[in-house]
């Protein structure tokens, strides 16, 4: 029979070949699934995998997708390292949408003309704080009354959602947009600079790689980022040596929430320029699973944003294309995470042929 | 003449790193109280859980009362007629005694039955278990019996006991004694894992001694010396500590005045008005059973816990009561706890990270990291204190439970402390790491560090220490010189039994 038994080391080789084994599992599956239902599976597969590469417009899109993802994923990953369960992204970016769209209205209706470098500046800060304040909720919470940071931030997901709502319904509605609920378009001075000409990929690309390195850096080679380390892989180490469990919590929060909040300023001042209800699109959940496909380490990070941007993509090319339903690429996300939970039960243990016990007793 | 109750041959079991059990051969005859004596790690336990049906071997062949037979759970080898007492307990806290026990049993039995059985068996051996008390009221000595009760409901044939006196104090251990006697006088074999040489002297009539998973031999203990079975078990002889007691103490480094702290943990003991103070120059010596606030008084005196009140604690003098870890360690005052993963170092991490936890090499201005000098510090303690180890790269958890110890030790030791505070230094570390340890410990008072030591192992405290107190239900008795104590005296400090303020019945339980 086989047999899973303990490895003495953890297997560097599965480390790696895990998220790549899962990937090549996740599309046998979504081939399957594609024949269940009368597609034909290659036809299927390439407009999910293939075509969204096809073409120097469609692999901008798939950056264009991949960068909040990224930005937000690459926040998690500080926080989950530290051992604290900031689930709710989606709500601080969303507020991150709402400070930053704030500041653009502001300015846009002011009439205030910024140079661009400074108008982007001050609105992505402001959708910074705006989800950073957001995640100070759940971090008050949780460090003053102990209510648990899952619950909390998640709820906030869809407080946040009626904040938006209450907005862009009320004292945000364009007076000239004949009563849609939307805001008035951003100044051009507020754009996000393209990256490449022709399309509408932006500087925001740019800024989630910096950030990758930057968070690398703060990860393995400050002591701050050390030490949130030591409090989410054994707590009792990290009070014995005296590392704050508290400042772990806020630093975690604070930062995925400000980076949250960042990729909402950078949606907005992106690909939308205005404030409208129909901002959250899931982003902020599906990080989660970037987060955790990229091993919460920020080069993976990066890796898994455009492989998952790829997948929503593609999901929306197999709906336009073949007529699929739109839940496909939400199915292909919750197997690719399931499969690569399953894989890396391989990183800790492996599987072992033994004759069978029963003959011999 | 009778088949032996239980015979081992060539029992193997491999587990991935580590061939734990090869080729061990073993033969218990009726009424029997056989040890199996060895160091941690040599193979003790799995071969114990071999024979419970915890753990299947690889190969071997297992015989009880003469027919070969194979054993694939404890549920089989219960039906077998072999009760088994673990080295930690498996007894629900929030339960009654009876209830525990009868959680273990088959079903068909109703509660009010299984009471009485207790009653009859406890009553028949003289051990003083009373069915209706929750478990968490209990002593650890009182747990243990439930744990001996429990194995003796099922009229067990064999019983094993795996280190059954670590965590009772020398009376206690002297009436388990009694009782095991009296199972072997009537017929009831008893496996006895230890690796206490006077115990096995004193109590069985065999002694089956492993090393590196192999019998390394086969005595009657009762005719060996500790030295002649030390040499069994570790291949030589333990080395002799050089011990110079003619120092004086210095002044006072350490100084605990009536500290009284509730506990922050249910089942936790509450510090009760501790009195204590540390020389420089000196080694203190903690004894006590475990669980009567050694735990709360290191996390107090660590500054894991920070709740002391303000001015009862003071190191050279100042108060140091409110300071978290980091700052005590900044003033001189180092500690090594018990637990050494997932506490002393970060398992997951390698050597040279887990220095960060206490030591600041290598963390350079404005909090960035210097890798190179993270590493040669880790480098550094693995060659000053012989820790076998594959670098500084090397994972916490990959390291044996000595060496890792002997780099725990290493990395406070070497930071050069005013103050030491270590807990159980020597737990679960073979012979020649424990001799290293305690060398090391003494060579740092001869510096002119204070050290408190807490020890369960009240050889260990004999051996190094220049004064004694023990605890008991979170407090502390008066110091004795080491010189002067006695183990019966110290044992008895050790049920409570200095301090008329603690409740008679409180002693009874206990003794």
């Amino acid at each position: 029979m086989l047999k899973l038994e303990a490895r003495a080391a953890p297997s560097q080789l599965m480390t790696v070949a895990s998220p790549l084994l899962a990937l090549v599992l996740t599309a046998v599956v979504a081939a399957l699934i594609l024949a269940a239902i009368g597609q034909d599976p290659l036809a299927g597969l390439r407009v999910l995998f293939v075509e969204p590469l096809t073409g120097r417009r469609q692999v901008s899109e798939v950056l264009l997708k991949a960068t909040p993802l990224i930005v937000i994923a690459l926040g998690l990953a500080v926080c989950y390292r530290a051992n604290v369960w900031n689930i709710g992204a989606e709500g601080q970016f969303l507020l991150g949408c709402v400070g930053a769209g704030g500041m653009a209205i502001w300015l846009t209706t002011q009439g205030i003309v910024l140079p661009r470098a400074l108008g982007v500046t001050v609105v992505l800060i402001a959708g910074m704080l705006g989800g950073l304040l957001w995640a100070a909720v759940v971090a008050l919470l949780r460090d003053r009354f102990n209510a648990n940071e899952i619950l909390v931030s998640l709820m906030l997901v869809y407080v946040a959602q009626q904040i938006v709502n209450a907005l862009v319904f009320g004292p945000w509605k364009d007076p000239q947009g004949f009563n849609m609920p939307q805001s008035v378009m951003f100044h051009a001075s507020l754009h996000l600079p393209p990256m490449l000409e022709r399309t509408r990929l932006h500087v925001g690309f740019a800024i989630a790689l910096v950030l990758a390195a930057l968070v690398t850096l703060f990860l393995f080679r400050s002591f701050r980022g050390f030490q949130l380390q030591v409090g989410g892989l054994a707590p009792a180490a990290a009070r014995y040596a005296g590392f704050s469990a508290r400042s772990a919590l806020w630093t975690g929060l604070l930062l995925s929430g400000a980076l949250a909040g960042l990729a909402g300023g950078m949606e907005v001042a992106g690909p939308i320029k205005q404030v409208t209800p129909y901002l959250s699109t899931g982003l902020g959940f599906t990080a989660i699973i970037v987060c955790f496909v990229g091993r919460l380490h920020p080069l993976g990070i990066v890796a898994a944003g455009v492989l998952l941007s790829l997948m929503l993509i593609g999901g929306e090319l197999a709906q336009s294309r073949l007529g699929l339903p739109n839940a496909m690429a939400s199915v292909l996300q919750g197997l690719l995470l399931l499969i690569l939970l399953a894989c890396d039960t391989f990183i800790h243990q492996r599987l072992r042929w033994t004759p069978s016990r029963k003959a011999s007793a | 003449m009778s088949p032996p109750r239980l015979q081992l041959s060539g029992i193997v079991k491999q587990y991935p790193a580590v061939r734990a059990n090869d080729g061990v051969s073993l033969t218990v005859a009726p009424g029997q109280i056989h040890a199996v004596l060895g160091e941690n790690g040599a193979g003790k336990s799995t071969l114990m859980k071999v024979v419970y049906g915890a753990v299947q071997p690889d190969a071997g062949e297992i015989r009880f009362d003469g027919a070969p037979v194979r054993i694939a759970s404890p549920a089989q080898a219960r039906a077998l007629g072999i009760g088994m007492v673990y080295q930690h307990f498996s007894l629900f806290d929030t339960l009654t005694v009876a209830q525990n026990v009868w959680l273990g049993l088959d079903k068909s039995q109703a509660l009010p039955e299984v009471t009485a059985r207790i009653r009859e068996v406890a009553a028949g051996y003289g051990l003083d278990v009373e069915p209706e008390r929750p478990v968490h009221t209990l002593s650890v000595g009182e747990r243990q019996r439930v744990e001996i009760v429990r194995a003796l409901l099922t009229q067990p044939r064999l019983l094993i006991l795996d280190e059954p006196t670590s965590v009772l104090t020398p009376q206690a251990v002297d009436k388990l004694f009694v009782v095991l006697r009296r199972l072997a006088d009537e017929g009831t074999s008893i496996l006895y894992i230890s690796h206490k040489l006077d115990e096995i002297r004193s109590l069985c009539h065999h002694c089956t001694v492993l090393r590196g998973g192999r019998v390394t031999g086969e005595v009657d203990p009762t005719r060996e010396s500790n030295a002649s079975l030390s040499r069994l078990m570790i291949g030589a002889e333990p080395p002799a500590l050089k011990h110079d007691a003619s120092h004086a103490a210095g002044p006072v480094a350490l100084e605990v005045q009536d500290l009284s702290l509730p506990t922050s943990d249910p089942f936790g003991v509450a510090l009760a008005g501790i009195t204590l103070e540390l020389r420089a120059g000196e080694i203190l010596g903690i004894a006590g059973v475990s669980g009567n606030g050694q735990q709360e008084l290191l996390a107090a005196l660590s500054g894991e816990d920070v709740r002391a009140p303000v001015g009862s604690i003071r190191l050279f003098g100042q108060d140091i009561a409110r300071h978290g870890p980091r700052k005590r360690r900044r003033q001189g005052l180092h500690f090594i706890p018990e637990e050494r993963l997932g506490r002393g170092a970060v398992p997951t991490l390698s050597l040279a990270d887990n220095t960060l936890l206490t030591r600041s090499a290598g963390v350079g201005r404005g909090g960035w990291l210097a890798r190179g000098e993270v590493a040669a510090l880790a480098e550094r303690l693995i060659a000053r204190f012989q820790v076998k180890a594959g670098g500084p790269g090397a994972l916490a958890k990959s390291l044996s439970g000595g060496n890792l110890q002997k780099f725990l030790v290493g990395r406070e030791i070497d930071a050069a402390p005013k103050v030491l505070i270590v807990a159980q230094p020597t737990w679960g570390v073979d012979v020649g790491a424990a001799a290293l340890i305690r060398g090391e410990l003494l060579a740092l008072r001869d510096a002119g560090c204070a050290v408190l030591v807490v020890s369960e192992e009240l050889d260990e405290l004999f051996e190094i220490s220049d004064r004694l107190v023990v605890i008991a239900r979170g407090r502390l008795s008066p110091a004795l010189p080491a010189a002067e104590a006695t183990v019966e005296q110290v044992g008895t400090w050790m049920s409570g039994l200095w301090d008329p303020a603690i409740p008679v019945e409180g002693r009874l339980a206990e003794a």
